[in-house]
Order: C-alpha cells, then sequence, then structure tokens
C-alpha cells in the first residue's frame, strides 16, 4: 500500500482542526441555538440584553410635568391633547440636565403635516381643522396667530409681533 | 440461529407495531406552539394599524429615527408611511417621499399634480418590521446575526452581522436596510428597549391619533389583543407564509 | 477617498414610481461577478474531469490545463464576496457559526472541500514532476534555484517515491478525485442557484429551475473560457517559435490541435442547448401562469431590459455562437469569435438575473435603475464598481501565470507525461 496517497487527506484533516480549533476562540460563549428551533433561534445570546440596554430618548409626557406643570394641563385640556411633547420639542432625553432648552418647532411645514388640507375624501385627515398651505398667510409662521399648547386661544400681543 | 417463517413474520409485526407507539408521541408542533411549550413565554409581541385613523403626519417616521439612532438625513427608515391616491380612472398613486418623515403637504405624487375633484379614494398605510413567526430574513442569515426572541421580536446582532445583505433581500416586505453608519443590517424592533420596560415604541407615542398601537397576544386582558382577535383584521402579503404580526384595520386591495 | 455615512445603494441606485423606502440595489456588479466567477470554476473543472474520469483522450492537453486555471480561480471566486460584504473582516464567520438553514452558509465548506479536492488532484497529477525538479535543483547555486528548491520541496509533501507503482496508485487517486470533485463542482455552483432560487420574497428569482440553469450555463462558461485561454495561449507560443526558431521548429508545436477543439467545442454546444431549453421553459412559464407579478416583470423583460435580455444574451451571447460554431469550414478565429460571445452571454444571464431581479420593486408599483459607478470618488464605488469587477476578471489571470510557474500545465508531447 503506497501510504503517500494519503498526505493530501491529512492536510485537509489539519485544516479542519485547525478551523475547530479558530471556533474555540474566535466564536462567543453564548453562541447556541436559544429557543426550539435551529432556524430562528441561532444566535449570541447576549445580544438580547445589548438591545434592551439601548438608551431610551422619548421620555413621554410624564416626565414633561415635573417642570411644566402648567403647559401640560393647558395641553391636556385643549384639542391638541393627543399630541406628545416630544412630538413638536424633540426627544427629552438628556434635559435639562445636558440640555438647557429643547428646540422649539416653529416652521409651518410642522404644523401642515395635519393641517394641510389635501381634499381626500371621506378620510379623518378632513375632518380636522385645515388650510390651504400655499395661500393662508404665506410668510407667518403659524405660531403667530395660533397657540400650539391651546390652539384655542389667541397669543399675548408680544408674541404676535 | 434458525427460526421459522411464521415466527419471523409474527416477531416483525410486533416490532413494527411496538416502535409505531413511540413514534406516534410525535406531534408536529408549529413554531408558535413550540416556543411557547418549552419557554412558557408569556409575552408575543403584536402590532395594531387602524389605517382609517392615520392622517399621514409623519410624527411616528421623526419619533422613530430620533430613537433609534437612524440617521435624520439618510434615506432609510425602520417605519415609513405610504400614502394611496386612488383616482376615479382606477389607477393607484403610491408614494413615501422620505418615508414619509416630514409628513405630506403637498398633492404631488412622482412627480404629477393630482387634482382633488379626480380622486375616488385616498388613504395613509403606516408599515414596520412584521416581525414575522416564520421570518425568511432568520432563515437565510448565513452566520446567525439576526434571530427571534422568546417574545416574537426579531432582532440583529450588529457585532456579528457581516453584511451580506441576504436578510434585506429575503424580506418580502422591504423593512430591512444597511445602517449607513454601523454597516450591518438594521430594521424596525418594536422598539424593544422600551417595551421591555413597559413603554410604548416611539411610534406608537408619538401617533396622536391612535393609529398605531401594540399588543400582547398572550395577554388575554390586552385591550388591542382583543381588537385583534374578536374584529375582522388582515396582514400584508399572507401569501408567503410568514405569518406576520402586524394587523392592519381598514387595508384597502391597492395596498402594495 | 472617503468613507462617510453613505447609504450602500443610493449612489447607483435610481427609483422610479413608487419603491419602497427601504429598497435599493443592494446586490450590485460583484454579486454578478461571484456566480460568474463559481461558473467558471466548475466548468474548468468539468472539462479537465471529462479527460480523467471519462478517458476522453482527445482533450488531455486542454484538460491539464484547465485543471490549473481552475485552481487559479479559485481564489477570485471568493474575492467578489470579499469587496461586497459590508464588514469583510468578518469574512470567517460562515466556517466558524455556519447557518445551515441559509444557502450562503454552504459557501464556507463547499468552498474548503472543492479547493482541497483540486489542489490534491493537481499535487496527484504533478507530485512526480515535483520530485525530478527536487533531483534537479538539488546541488545548484544562486537564491533563486534556492527558493524554486524549498518550493518544490514543501509541495511533494515529503512523498519522494517515484516508482512505478506509486505512479499508478497517483494515477488512480487523482481519477477517483476528479470524479468526487465533479458532484462538488456542481454544488458548488448549483448553490449560488440555490441562493436566488429560493429568495421567495424576488418574483425573478423564485424558481426550482435556478440551480439547474445556473450550472448549466456555467459549465458553458468554464469551458468556453478554457478553450479561449488555450487556443491564445497555444498560438501564441506557436508564433514566438515561429518567430525565434523558425517555420520548422513551430510545425512541432502546432498551436491548438483542432481535434481538441472539436471535442471540447461538441461538450460546449451540448451544455449551451440544455442552459437556453432551461431558460426559455421558465420564460414561458411565468408567462402562461401569469401570477401577481408578471405584469412588472413582463413590464421589465419586455420592456427596459428587452436588449439586455433578448438581444445581447439570447441573441449575440446564446444564438449567435451557437450558428457560428455549426456552420461548416470552422477556422480559429471564429471560434474565438464565438467563445468570446459565449462568454459574454453567461455573463449576460448573470447580469440580467441579479440586476433584473432588483430592476423592479417589491411593491410590483416601480422601478430601480443601475448605474454602475464607473470612476470611483469613495471606497465603496471603488468596490462595486467597475474598476471593482476589472480587478477581479484580471486577477484569475495574474494567479494562473503564477501558479504556471511552478506546475507545468502548459507541456506537450513528450513532456506531456502527466
Amino acid at each position: 500500500m503506497k501510504w503517500h496517497v494519503l498526505r493530501p487527506l491529512w492536510l485537509a484533516i489539519g485544516l479542519v482542526v485547525v478551523i475547530l480549533i479558530a471556533r474555540q476562540f474566535m466564536v462567543p460563549e453564548d453562541f447556541g441555538v436559544h429557543g426550539p428551533s435551529f432556524t430562528y433561534n441561532f444566535h449570541r445570546l447576549s445580544n438580547e440584553q445589548e438591545w434592551k440596554d439601548f438608551p431610551v430618548k422619548h421620555l413621554g409626557r410624564e416626565s414633561c410635568i415635573e417642570c411644566h406643570e402648567e403647559k401640560v394641563a393647558m395641553l391636556n385640556a385643549s384639542p391638541h391633547a393627543p399630541i406628545e411633547c416630544e412630538n413638536c420639542h424633540g426627544p427629552a432625553v438628556g434635559h435639562p440636565d445636558e440640555i438647557e432648552f429643547l428646540p422649539i418647532e416653529r416652521a409651518r411645514e410642522h404644523c401642515l403635516r395635519c393641517h394641510e388640507s389635501l381634499d381626500y375624501p371621506n378620510h379623518a385627515r378632513s375632518e380636522l381643522p385645515n388650510v390651504r398651505g400655499s395661500t393662508h398667510k404665506r410668510r407667518r409662521e403659524c405660531v403667530t396667530c395660533h397657540v400650539p399648547h391651546d390652539p384655542r386661544e389667541k397669543p399675548a400681543r408680544e408674541e404676535r409681533e | 440461529m434458525s427460526c421459522s417463517r411464521r415466527d419471523f413474520l409474527k416477531q416483525a409485526c410486533g416490532g413494527t407495531l411496538a416502535s409505531v407507539l413511540p413514534v406516534s408521541a410525535f406531534t408536529f408542533l408549529t413554531n408558535e406552539e413550540a416556543r411557547a411549550a418549552v419557554e412558557n413565554a408569556n409575552v408575543r409581541w403584536a402590532f395594531l394599524v387602524d389605517t382609517r385613523k392615520c392622517v399621514g403626519c409623519g410624527l411616528c417616521v421623526k419619533a422613530c429615527k430620533n430613537e433609534n439612532e437612524i440617521p435624520y438625513d439618510a434615506p432609510i427608515t425602520r417605519t415609513w408611511v405610504e400614502r394611496y391616491v386612488i383616482t376615479k380612472d382606477g389607477q393607484a398613486h403610491i408614494d413615501s417621499p422620505m418615508g414619509g418623515r416630514d409628513g405630506f403637504i403637498e398633492n404631488v405624487i412622482n412627480g404629477e399634480e393630482i387634482d382633488p375633484e379626480n380622486i375616488a379614494k385616498a388613504f395613509f398605510v403606516p408599515k414596520l418590521c412584521n416581525q414575522c413567526d416564520n421570518p425568511p430574513c432568520v432563515q437565510v442569515c448565513p452566520v446567525g446575526a439576526t434571530y427571534q426572541t422568546g417574545d416574537g421580536v426579531v432582532l440583529v446582532d450588529r457585532d456579528w452581522c457581516i453584511g451580506c445583505g441576504y436578510c434585506i433581500m429575503a424580506c418580502p416586505y422591504g423593512v430591512r436596510f444597511f445602517h449607513p453608519v454601523h454597516k450591518v443590517a438594521d430594521k424596525c424592533n418594536f422598539c424593544y428597549h422600551r417595551i421591555t420596560k413597559g413603554m410604548d415604541p416611539a411610534c406608537v407615542e408619538s401617533c396622536a391619533f391612535d393609529a398605531r398601537r401594540i399588543a400582547n397576544l398572550r395577554d388575554p386582558d390586552d385591550p388591542v389583543t382583543k381588537i385583534i382577535t374578536t374584529e375582522r383584521v388582515a396582514v400584508l402579503k399572507d401569501e408567503y407564509g410568514t405569518k406576520p404580526h402586524v394587523f392592519y384595520i381598514g387595508l384597502d386591495e391597492n395596498v402594495r | 477617498m472617503t468613507s462617510e455615512a453613505v447609504v450602500h445603494g443610493v449612489e447607483w441606485t435610481v427609483k422610479e414610481l413608487f419603491v419602497y423606502p427601504n429598497e435599493f440595489i443592494y446586490w450590485s456588479i460583484q454579486i454578478v461577478m461571484y456566480p460568474y466567477m463559481t461558473g467558471l470554476v466548475a466548468g474548468a473543472f468539468v472539462l479537465s474531469s471529462l479527460y480523467h474520469v471519462f478517458g476522453q483522450k482527445g482533450l488531455k492537453e486542454i484538460a491539464q490545463f484547465s485543471l490549473v486555471f481552475s485552481l487559479a480561480l479559485l481564489p477570485v471566486a471568493a474575492l467578489p464576496l470579499l469587496l461586497h460584504l459590508q464588514q469583510p473582516m468578518r469574512a470567517m464567520e460562515p466556517l466558524l457559526t455556519p447557518h445551515f438553514t441559509s444557502a450562503i452558509s454552504a459557501f464556507g465548506i463547499v468552498f474548503t472541500t472543492y479547493a482541497l479536492i483540486v489542489i490534491s488532484e493537481i499535487w496527484f497529477v504533478y507530485r512526480r514532476y515535483f520530485v525530478e525538479q527536487v533531483h534537479e535543483l538539488k546541488g545548484k547555486e544562486g537564491l533563486s534555484n534556492m527558493l524554486r528548491l524549498n518550493v518544490y520541496r514543501v509541495l511533494t509533501m515529503g512523498a519522494f517515491d517515484i516508482s512505478e507503482e506509486a505512479l499508478k496508485v497517483d494515477h488512480k487517486a487523482a481519477k477517483i478525485l476528479a470524479g468526487v470533485g465533479i458532484p462538488v463542482a456542481c454544488f458548488l455552483h448549483g448553490y449560488a442557484g440555490f441562493i436566488f432560487g429560493s429568495v421567495k420574497a424576488n418574483a425573478l428569482w423564485m424558481s426550482p429551475l435556478m440551480p439547474v440553469i445556473f450550472i448549466m450555463s456555467a459549465v458553458v462558461s468554464g469551458i468556453a473560457l478554457c478553450m479561449l485561454t488555450y487556443i491564445v495561449i497555444m498560438e501564441w507560443k506557436a508564433f514566438r517559435k515561429r518567430r525565434t526558431e523558425g517555420v520548422t521548429a513551430a510545425i512541432e508545436i502546432k498551436g491548438a490541435e483542432t481535434d481538441i477543439i472539436n471535442t471540447a467545442t461538441k461538450y460546449l454546444l451540448g451544455f449551451l442547448v440544455a442552459a437556453i431549453s432551461l431558460e426559455i421553459l421558465d420564460l414561458i412559464f411565468r408567462g402562461y401562469t401569469a401570477m401577481k407579478s408578471w405584469d412588472i416583470l413582463r413590464s421589465v423583460m419586455y420592456g427596459k431590459d428587452f436588449i439586455n435580455i433578448f438581444v445581447l444574451q439570447y441573441t449575440l451571447g446564446n444564438l449567435v455562437p451557437f450558428v457560428i460554431l455549426l456552420l461548416p469550414g470552422r477556422t480559429l478565429k471564429r471560434t474565438v469569435v464565438a467563445l468570446l460571445l459565449v462568454l459574454f452571454g453567461v455573463f449576460m444571464m448573470r447580469w440580467n438575473v441579479v440586476i433584473g431581479g432588483q430592476a423592479f420593486s417589491l411593491s410590483f408599483s416601480g422601478y430601480m435603475h443601475y448605474h454602475i459607478p464607473i470612476i470611483p470618488h469613495s471606497l465603496e464605488t471603488f468596490k462595486e464598481g467597475l474598476f471593482g469587477a476589472l480587478t477581479v476578471i484580471v486577477t484569475p489571470f495574474v494567479l494562473f501565470w503564477i501558479i504556471n510557474k511552478f506546475v507545468p500545465s502548459l507541456e506537450r508531447g513528450e513532456e506531456a507525461k502527466y
């Protein structure tokens, strides 16, 4: 029997062994099937906690009440009650410790998101008070004449200028 | 060893019958049942979209981008809103500019101005990852970088994904994309970091019209679960066998 | 070279009508190159095996050459993937944590297996040559001789027995490997077809015929490339001999042998017919069954991609070379033209599948146009652009030139005892 014929086989086995050893070092320990199915649950377990630990940015209205009680109360009593504070002021994370002032969204386009009349028949959008943004008070910010925290009110004189 | 033909046949039949008994104990479980049985999971996240309520304000898309650190000006998004305008000639005009991030404030679709007189019906359809029960995106990942948790959410391991894009091609709903900064696959995960703390996903919280709601299908007292199980709801593209878990009220036949 | 946070695909995708926001042409030129290169690998190997396993004596010389060329092509098959991956440093993961439900996970194992088979077969075929070289170079002076001696020493793997018996065993082993290698080569390329054919989300790709179509056209391209390279090299050698040593010496070289070309052509045409039949069948079925996706598919195939599919691929790439090769009085020049067209046709087939499958949106209500980056202005537009593709095309020839310095795959006549 000419044994030299097996040399390539030893080479192949050697390569497989190297790969298996590499696996020990390169694959995280908690990698495996964590669940009933190899198809859908093959992963690194610690990744689940990593996603749970992802930082939260939007804190919700409850976190605003602490310091802005009056504004929130005004909002809650108005037709704009369903709108979240953070919809217009952006995520509250870091406020007020790192971020002293949250942005105030004053652009027309922001209000037009809901209030631009697209004139769609039989649609919830048409039931909102709406305007044609291209013609209604074109060069003014909406907040000049409308109070966002209670759109039934008119802004004080100073703000109107 | 000698045995008569009769003995052999007797033994063969007896052996076969005996072996059938344990085999018949194997029933076929669906993925859902198996998971519930093994993990005793009392949470299965699902989503309810009411397209009758969505006005296309796009604040959900804005909130999602901010919450999940998706670059604001990049043309990719974890959730989006599609606008459908069906004109009286039967044609469907569909668009989703920047995913609806800035809302819809013009009646111009794909460069064409639509005259409101010509509109037969129009509506908005929010979309997001369906966290399918048989997620084809998970099936095709070559390295196990994407997976489904016990409570039904499909996640991507940013440290393991090789960026081949197979999962993106495999999703029939187009919810996946390459994150431009992390250079790995990304998609909506129902704000997993929020729902596991008892909060709502950012898009649900920011929706002022109650068009988006999240549910735990395993909780019979969940009001949204009650709607899903007792009222008429639809899903997208069920012909692919994915078993999506985002349910729609008011889904029109024109919706793609 | 910039590498800012650019959305992958946005620079070469133009959207038309309604396309989902996250849809871009994610699988671009490198994913066209990959099945093309693996196809060449598989085809070259099958051609070589036709001699080793099925004893097609007429193919002996081209068989040796195509075996080594198959090895030169192998690392190049992996190159497009490395250029495509968003995280190329993690390229080992399919070998470390293969998720076997994914067709792509097969890559690591099939590729490694196939590489080992080809390398082993080459070893068995050329082992005697390695041993002879060691004996010849022993005691010779000079750095390059020293280096060559050591390279050959390593290549022998310590097996210095070149008796008749040992060589017989070598020959048998090579034959076995050539036989075993055929299904592995088919798997190497069939799985690439499966990668596409199993994607139910893509209306153009989803088809059980896809793996078979890929294998057939892979063999076609492999045979065509080997024939072409063989002709070019042999004619060049003959030309050089004529120039330096005169006509009589050149007659011994003879250039590319007509017998070999004829036999190889027969196989080429056979596989070409098989490939075309399957593709036409797929097309007819789609039109006949007219599923939900048919409207947009039809508008893509008969509309914007009509030239790519019917003119470039089917006519120029299949029908014309078919006719050229069958016309009586086939000359070497005509054959070369036909082979180039065949190679182009197979490339267009890969292009039409990969890019064509992304030419329409998942919404079935919009289109995406692919504009391949020509002049790179960033790492990404290089990797996934024209120059990235050219790099992939050029590399196998460079590798073949290097390998051929140590493994004489182009010897013929007396020396071609292998």
